[in-house]
C-alpha cells in the first residue's frame, strides 16, 4: 500500500499549500461541505475510523455524542500534546505535512457543528507550532479557514494553543482544563465533553492522527476506508519504531501488517547483532510482549488479544543488553515526574514505587520488596480518576510478570546484573 | 510519620524548591507584548480570559528570562483572575522557569527511548564539561542544563532541546562540540532535522 497520510514527507515542498492542493488536498473538506453534518457523521462512523491517541474509541460515535440539544456553542480540540514515551507520529504529520491536519479539522468542525477549533499543542513542540501557524494563517489567505469557507457559509477559526510541559494534558479532560489556564488535571467522568466539555460546552477531542484519516474517508468514502484494513481496525495506522533497531522512525501500513514485519521489515530489526529481548507495542504505559508473540496484526484487536494494547502504536524495542529493573525504574521516573497529583493512589504511589525500585537497581533491596512492589501497584490501578494509575503501574507489574528473575538476581547479588555499556556508569540527575 | 507500615515518610519526602523567595522588580509588559497578549485574548471567548495564562507567562518569560512574583501579580490583573490562579500555572507547567537561567537552556530527554541510546551519558558528559548537575547553570551564566522527561523525537534519540529548538541523535561524544559551537554562534550552530523544513 502506498502512503496515504505521509507520501510526501519526504518531498522539500510537502508541508506547501500549493503542493497539498495539487496532489488532491481539500478534495476531502469539498466532499464533506456537498453533504449535511450528519452525513458526514454516518461515513466517519461506517469507515470505522477508531481515534489513533491511544484508547482506539470509534470517532464516528464520539462526534454523535456532542450534544446538539443544549443550544451552547461547540468546540473541537486537537490533542496534539504527544508525550507518550515511544511515541512521534503526530510530530511528523504536524511538521510536514500539516493542511492534512488542517482539513481534517475544519470536516470534524463542520460535522460537529463547531465554529472554533484549538489545536492543543505540547510546548516542546516550538518548532512544530511554527509550521502549524505558517499553516493556518495560509489556510485563512486561501479561503479554507476563516468565514464562509469555500463559499459554502460554514465559518470556521482555528486558534493554536501551547502547553508548557505537562504529559497529563494528553488525557481529554485534563486537556480541556488546561486550555481553560488551570492545572493538566482531569475531571470525573461523566459527564463527558461530548456533553461537558469546554468552557462547559459540547466539545469533540480528537488526537491529531485522527483528524488527519478524516479528510481520506471522505475523499475515497468509508467503504475504501474500512477494506484498507481488518474488520474494525480499517485505514492506515502510523507506526513510531524506536529503541534498539537499525532504522527507528514512523513507519505507515495497514493494520494487517504484523508486529515481527514493523520491527524486523520496516525497522531492520535489532541493531549491532544483539538478539530481542522484549517489546513495548503501543507507547511506555502497555504491557511488554516477548519475542515469541511478535506474530500478530498490529493492530487494536490484534495487540489485545495478544495481552498488550496498541495504544499510541509507540513501538519501542529491547535487546539482551537491557536490564528490565533498570528499565522499570526509568519509567517509573517518568509517572513520579508527570502524575498531575490529583489522586492520591497515584500521587504517593508512583513516588514509592519509584523509590523501591531505585533501592533494587542499586543493590540495596531486599526479597519483600518484590511484594511490596505488587502491592502497591495493586492500590493505584484502577482507582485512580483517570487511565494514568494503571499506565504507571504497567512497567513494573509488566516487568515483575515476565523478568522476575532479574529483580530476584538484582536482591541476591547486591547490583545491578545487567549494566549496559549504553547508560551512565554513576547515576545521573538531580534527582 | 508514615501513611505506609513499610515506607519512610520523613521531613526529607517531599522538598519543594517552587517557593518564590523575593517578589522580584515592578513587572509589566513592553509596548510590543502588550500588543501581543491583546492579540492573543481574542482567541478565547471574552469571560475565559483565564485561558490565555499560558500564553501571557511565555510572553513574560521572553521579555526578563524568568517568572517572577510581580510577574505573576501583573499577569493575574491582565487576565483579571487571582495571583494564585497564575501562580498555578506557573508551578504546575514544567516549562516555565522562577529563577534566572544561562543564555543556552538545554534539556536532555531522559526517558526509555533516549536512555536506551545514550541519553544518561549525554547528560553525564554536559555535567562534566560544564561542572554542574542538573537543575543548575554553570558559572559564566551561559548553560543552564535539565534533564526532561520525553520529548517525542524517539527515533532521532537521544534529543536534547536547546532553548526551544532541537538538536537531535546527541551522541555522548559529539557534547563537547555542541558546547564549543553555541558559544560561538549561537543556535546557528544547531543541526536539528526540522531546520530544513522551518526557515
Amino acid at each position: 500500500m502506498n502512503p496515504l497520510l505521509t507520501p510526501y514527507v519526504r518531498d522539500p515542498d510537502g508541508a506547501t499549500f500549493d503542493f497539498y492542493l495539487q496532489h488532491g488536498g481539500y478534495d476531502g473538506l469539498k466532499a464533506a461541505l456537498a453533504i449535511t453534518p450528519d452525513q458526514v457523521i454516518e461515513m466517519v462512523k461506517a469507515s470505522g475510523l477508531r481515534g489513533r491517541g491511544g484508547a482506539g474509541f470509534p470517532t464516528g460515535m464520539k462526534w454523535q455524542f456532542v450534544d446538539r440539544k443544549s443550544g451552547a456553542p461547540r468546540y473541537l480540540t486537537c490533542n496534539a500534546d504527544e508525550s507518550e514515551p515511544g511515541t512521534f507520529k503526530d510530530h511528523l504529520l504536524m511538521e510536514r505535512n500539516p493542511f492534512l491536519l488542517l482539513e481534517g479539522c475544519a470536516i470534524a468542525c463542520y460535522a460537529i457543528g463547531a465554529k472554533v477549533a484549538y489545536i492543543y499543542i505540547r510546548g516542546e513542540f516550538f518548532h512544530v507550532q511554527r509550521v502549524l501557524e505558517a499553516a493556518v494563517a495560509e489556510a485563512y489567505a486561501r479561503g479554507v479557514l476563516g468565514a464562509n469557507i469555500l463559499g459554502s457559509g460554514f465559518d470556521c477559526d482555528m486558534y493554536i494553543h501551547r502547553g508548557a510541559g505537562a504529559y497529563e494534558a494528553g488525557e481529554e479532560t485534563a486537556l480541556l482544563e488546561s486550555l481553560e489556564g488551570k492545572r493538566a488535571q482531569p475531571r470525573n467522568k461523566p459527564p463527558f465533553p461530548a456533553v461537558i466539555g469546554l468552557y462547559g460546552c459540547p466539545t469533540a477531542v480528537n488526537n491529531v492522527e485522527t483528524l488527519a484519516n478524516v479528510p481520506l474517508i471522505l475523499k475515497h468514502g468509508a467503504e475504501w476506508y474500512a477494506a484498507l484494513g481488518p474488520e474494525k481496525n480499517g485505514g492506515p495506522k502510523l507506526y513510531c519504531i524506536s529503541g534498539h533497531v537499525k532504522r527507528p522512525g514512523v513507519y505507515e501500513a495497514p493494520m494487517t501488517i504484523t508486529l515481527r514485519e514493523l520491527i524486523e521489515g520496516r525497522a531492520g530489526g535489532v541493531r549491532d547483532g544483539r538478539t530481542l529481548k522484549a517489546v513495548i507495542p503501543g507507547g511506555s504505559s502497555v504491557p511488554m510482549l516477548l519475542p515469541d508473540q511478535l506474530d500478530i496484526p498490529a493492530s487494536f484487536d490484534g495487540v489485545q488479544k495478544a495481552g498488550s494494547l496498541l495504544g499510541s502504536a509507540g513501538i519501542i524495542v529491547l535487546d539482551d543488553t537491557t536490564c528490565m529493573v533498570w528499565l522499570a525504574e526509568n519509567l517509573l521516573h517518568f509517572y513520579r515526574h508527570e502524575s498531575c497529583g490529583k489522586c492520591t493512589p497515584c500521587r504517593e504511589g508512583t513516588d514509592w514505587l519509584h523509590r523501591i525500585l531505585v533501592k533494587i537497581e542499586r543493590g540495596a533491596g531486599q526479597l519483600a520488596d518484590l511484594d511490596l512492589l505488587s502491592s502497591i501497584a495493586g492500590n493505584i490501578a484502577g482507582k485512580t480518576l483517570c487511565a494514568f494509575g494503571d499506565a504507571a503501574v504497567t512497567p513494573v507489574v509488566t516487568t515483575l510478570g515476565h523478568f522476575r528473575h532479574e529483580y530476584e538476581a538484582h536482591v541476591r547479588e547486591g547490583r545491578c546484573t545487567l549494566p549496559a555499556p549504553w547508560r551512565a556508569q554513576h547515576p545521573v540527575g538531580a534527582h | 510519620m508514615s501513611f505506609h507500615p513499610r515506607m519512610a515518610y520523613d521531613a526529607t519526602f517531599h522538598r519543594s524548591s517552587r517557593v518564590l523567595t523575593e517578589t522580584g522588580d515592578p513587572f509589566a509588559y513592553s509596548e510590543d507584548n502588550l500588543a501581543r497578549f491583546n492579540q492573543v485574548v481574542t482567541r478565547y471567548p471574552p469571560d475565559r480570559r483565564r485561558s490565555a495564562v499560558l500564553p501571557a507567562l511565555y510572553l513574560v518569560q521572553e521579555q526578563q528570562g524568568y517568572i517572577t512574583a510581580a510577574a505573576i501579580w501583573y499577569v493575574a490583573g491582565l487576565l483579571g483572575i487571582t495571583p494564585a490562579d497564575v501562580e498555578e500555572a506557573v508551578f504546575y507547567y514544567t516549562m516555565f522557569h522562577t529563577r534566572p537561567v544561562g543564555t543556552y537552556v538545554l534539556r536532555v530527554c531522559r526517558t526509555l527511548s533516549c536512555a536506551l541510546n545514550g541519553a544518561e551519558r549525554v547528560t553525564q558528559e554536559i555535567c562534566a564539561a560544564l561542572d554542574i548537575k542538573a537543575g543548575e547553570t554553570d558559572r559564566s551564566g551561559t548553560f543552564t542544563l535539565f534533564e526532561v522527561e520525553c520529548l517525542g523525537a524517539c527515533d532521532r534519540a537521544p534529543v536534547v532541546m536547546v532553548n526551544d529548538a532541537w538538536q537531535e541523535v546527541q551522541r555522548p561524544e559529539d557534547v563537547g562540540q555542541l558546547l564549543a559551537e553555541l558559544k560561538t554562534r549561537g543556535e546557528d550552530a544547531l543541526t536539528g532535522c526540522h531546520h530544513r523544513v522551518v526557515k
